[in-house]
């Protein structure tokens, strides 16, 4: 859309690998304003999220819902692939949105199930109550947002929550060398 | 300072999960694009990767059928159709060192961790169009420059061979602007 024809492409050649350099195709896409211009592109997208956020707390709790819904399939039926799969892709979307749509802790929570469901060699063998405990304490933190955070319980429940789990994954995996590596890593996040 | 005109850009968001392409389309229509073409999973992304052609992909990682990194594999193919050049933005809630090396050498162009926030989106946008890496073509990697720094004190074996480095850099569209005249 912004390439106004195909643009020339440079190649550098060496004994391994190749330079590729084409023109910015994009190039067109930028435009210089003086510094008093007051348009604010991030400040408008911000609004607009904030516009959205009546939207958040049903999002977050058909998101609890699904988690829900995973676990039940999994303590009927076991741990297939398919059932471990979207239990993974039901906390992994909870880490990914829950800070977004208000609820951190949440987040927090649905990491360390995803550090359990990726690093545990067995799941199987993983004590069933320490899955309880954290789709109980999501679920509680989404749904009783206002009590729990206003006690100033949700912070603390998930921070509990991740060093048991921690503590089982080390122990499970200490002869696991690139998942205790993983499990031990700093997070990339800023202030995590 | 630069702008970008967002109404000139297409973009392909590409994420199973329907709030998270909400917030995007959300964040992306008040920059000003008009055109964001949006899928659930890779393969359906892949489709309109190549009938669309859009400037920039927006893609999460996990994904069923197959998933971002697949995605961003199979459009750093040099000979297949579409546009192999286009910048890939992975949006994820992945956020450990080892995911944003794999997706690094996937041909990702930027990594953005959730939670995502406008600032952050605006950034990895900002820095794909105004300053793009020149590709690397190498036995097992196609894709931008991973080397982003040059650091003259570096010791250590030089993987890439054939003498002295020759990379032919870009001036990005900020460096010139900041030339006198």
């Amino acid at each position: 859309m912004a390439k106004e024809k195909p643009p020339a492409v440079q190649v550098k050649t060496f004994p391994d690998h190749h330079v590729i350099t084409q023109p910015n195709p994009l190039r067109g896409v930028l435009r210089y304003v003086e510094d008093k211009d007051l348009d604010d592109p991030v400040a408008r997208a911000e609004k607009a999220l904030e516009d959205l956020s009546g939207e958040f707390d049903n999002w977050m709790s058909i998101e609890c819902d699904r988690l829900a819904s995973a676990h039940a399939a999994i303590l009927k039926d076991g741990f297939s692939a398919l059932a471990r799969d979207e239990l993974f892709r039901a906390a992994h979307d909870i880490k990914g949105d829950a800070a977004t749509f208000g609820y951190p802790a949440a987040a927090a929570a649905a990491e360390s199930l995803c550090r359990i469901i990726e690093h545990a060699p067995d799941l199987a063998k993983v004590p069933a109550e320490l899955i309880a405990h954290h789709i109980n304490a999501i679920q509680a933190i989404i749904r009783e947002q206002s009590s729990i955070q206003r006690i100033g319980v949700a912070n603390e429940l998930s921070k509990r929550l991740r060093g048991v789990a921690d503590e089982y994954l080390t122990a499970v995996n200490h002869d696991r060398p690139e998942h205790l590596e993983a499990i031990l890593a700093p997070s990339i996040v800023p202030g995590e | 300072m630069y702008r970008i005109d967002f109404n000139k850009l297409r973009f392909l968001v590409c994420d199973d999960n329907a709030h998270m392409r909400r917030i995007l389309r959300t964040l992306l229509h008040s920059f000003g694009a008009r055109e964001v073409y949006e899928s659930e999973d890779g393969a359906t992304a892949l489709e309109m990767f190549s009938h669309y052609v859009p400037d920039i992909v927006i893609t999460d990682w996990s994904m069923p059928i197959f998933d971002g990194l697949e995605l961003a594999q199979m459009i750093r193919q040099p000979e297949a159709n579409g546009n192999p050049y286009a910048p890939i933005i992975m949006l994820t809630g992945h956020s450990e060192k080892r995911r944003v090396t794999m997706a690094r050498d996937a041909g990702v162009t930027e990594f953005l961790a959730k939670p995502i926030s406008a600032k952050g989106l605006y950034q990895r946008i900002m820095n794909v169009v105004a300053n793009p890496r020149p590709f690397i073509k190498t036995k097992n990697y196609f894709g931008p420059d991973r080397r982003r720094n040059t650091n003259n004190s570096y010791v250590g074996p030089e993987r890439r061979t054939g003498g002295e480095m020759e990379v032919m850099q870009q001036p990005s569209l900020l460096d010139k602007a900041r030339i006198p005249g």
